[in-house]
């Protein structure tokens, strides 16, 4: 039986490039707890910003293949060995995708703005000293500075410049990121969120979101509070937010 | 790299204000096909700007593009031959090895084994 997601055999490797690991394990659960809506919401352009070995998007265009064969796939990562372990993975599954080398998007975010329909991210996410980010080597690959949040929230507001109108947003968190102030600050931007995974390991206890534009949410925060007010609070509020979770 | 990319792609060097389009230096060119999808082109179609594209096709050797902007009726029509063209300039030809230029500041950004490299100096940032 042919394999729905990447087959971890056939995944290219590099001691440079992030190996796949329970956070990619859990960002790929994810998609495939969520594969029949993502058929159904037929996208056009899917993206993973920070695509390392490949793994993810390679498995996102194997679960997509079959009821949508002509959806195009775009790859970024900031590692140029990552990138290029990335087109060996594809390649070694019979898939393609765009891979680009570029800060998050930077290149792409002028003219890819409002066409991409799905968007999934594994971000370095592990709180460290800032000057651990963006580092050369693999320290980049999970160097996440203050609180894990230094590229995620560089992250946010590109997604939100990118996606189309109907766009969604996978993300990788750990509670350590704070990921209802993550879910916040998203919905200050419009969008609604929900957990797709949650899964405790011996180290970290992750959390996969799902963001999609919800235009009633928007009104809701419009209405109920101010910007400021949110961005003040959205610490205590994370914290409430969280035990309203567990 | 596919053309499809090279219209999504600019140089955002700081302060550059006329990163786009950049233009192709081809060292090597390779050709893979890809299952024709009308609607996808159609879907694409409004987002593509047309005379980068064009020029884009040129450098990497097809010249068969129409230099102006087809209208959305010939997008709609049933007469194929146009998507056909398109189909193939912005899906089929890769470029594997080479250059983007940035049209402002004459920056070159390597592409190796199909893979563009957009990053900045420090400097640029
Ligand atoms: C935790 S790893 C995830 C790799 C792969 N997606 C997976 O799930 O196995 C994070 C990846 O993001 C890349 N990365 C880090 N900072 C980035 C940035 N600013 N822009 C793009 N990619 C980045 C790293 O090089 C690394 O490959």
């Amino acid at each position: 039986m042919k394999s729905r997601t990447a087959d971890i055999h056939l995944v290219s490797s590099h001691r440079e490039v992030y190996e796949p690991c329970d956070d990619s394990f859990a960002l790929v659960d994810a998609l495939l707890a969520d594969q029949t809506n993502l058929i159904n919401h037929n996208p056009k352009l899917c993206m993973e910003i920070g695509s390392g070995s490949g793994y993810v998007i390679t498995s996102l265009i194997l679960l997509l293949k079959e009821s949508l064969p002509n959806v195009h796939y775009l790859a970024t990562d900031t590692n140029p060995i990552a990138a290029r372990v990335t087109n060996e993975t594809l390649q070694a599954h019979g898939v393609s995708a765009e891979v680009v080398c570029t800060d998050i998007a930077s290149c792409l975010e002028e003219r890819l703005s409002g066409l991409v329909d799905v968007m999934v991210m594994n971000p370095p996410y592990v709180p460290t000293p800032e000057y651990e980010v963006g580092v050369e080597g693999i320290a980049s690959a999970w160097a996440g500075g203050e609180n894990g949040r230094s590229v995620i929230d560089r992250v946010l507001p590109v997604v939100d410049r990118l996606l189309s109108e109907r766009g969604w947003f996978y993300l990788v968190t750990l509670t350590s990121n704070y990921p209802s102030e993550i879910c916040l600050v998203m919905r200050e931007r419009g969008y609604a969120s929900r957990i797709v995974v949650q899964r405790s390991t011996e180290e970290e206890n992750l959390i996969v979101l799902k963001f999609w534009r919800d235009e009633d949410e928007e009104s809701v925060v419009k209405e109920t509070a101010s910007v400021s007010f949110l961005t003040q609070f959205s610490r205590s509020l994370s914290s409430f937010v969280e035990k309203q979770w567990r | 790299m596919r053309l499809i990319t090279h219209n999504m792609l600019s140089c955002n060097i700081k302060g550059v204000t006329n990163g786009f389009p950049l233009k192709i230096e081809a060292e090597k060119v390779i050709e893979k096909e890809v299952d024709f999808n009308p609607d996808f082109l159609k879907h694409m179609f409004a987002k593509i700007e047309w005379k980068a594209l064009v020029e884009a096709a040129r450098a990497m050797g097809y010249g068969e593009l129409p230099e102006d902007s087809p209208d959305v009726a010939v997008i709609e029509s049933a007469d194929e031959t146009f998507l056909k063209k398109l189909h193939h300039a912005l899906l089929e030809i890769h470029l594997e090895e080479g250059a983007l230029v940035c049209p402002e500041t004459g920056r070159k950004f390597p592409v190796n084994k199909g893979i563009p490299n957009m990053l900045l100096h420090e400097d640029e940032v």
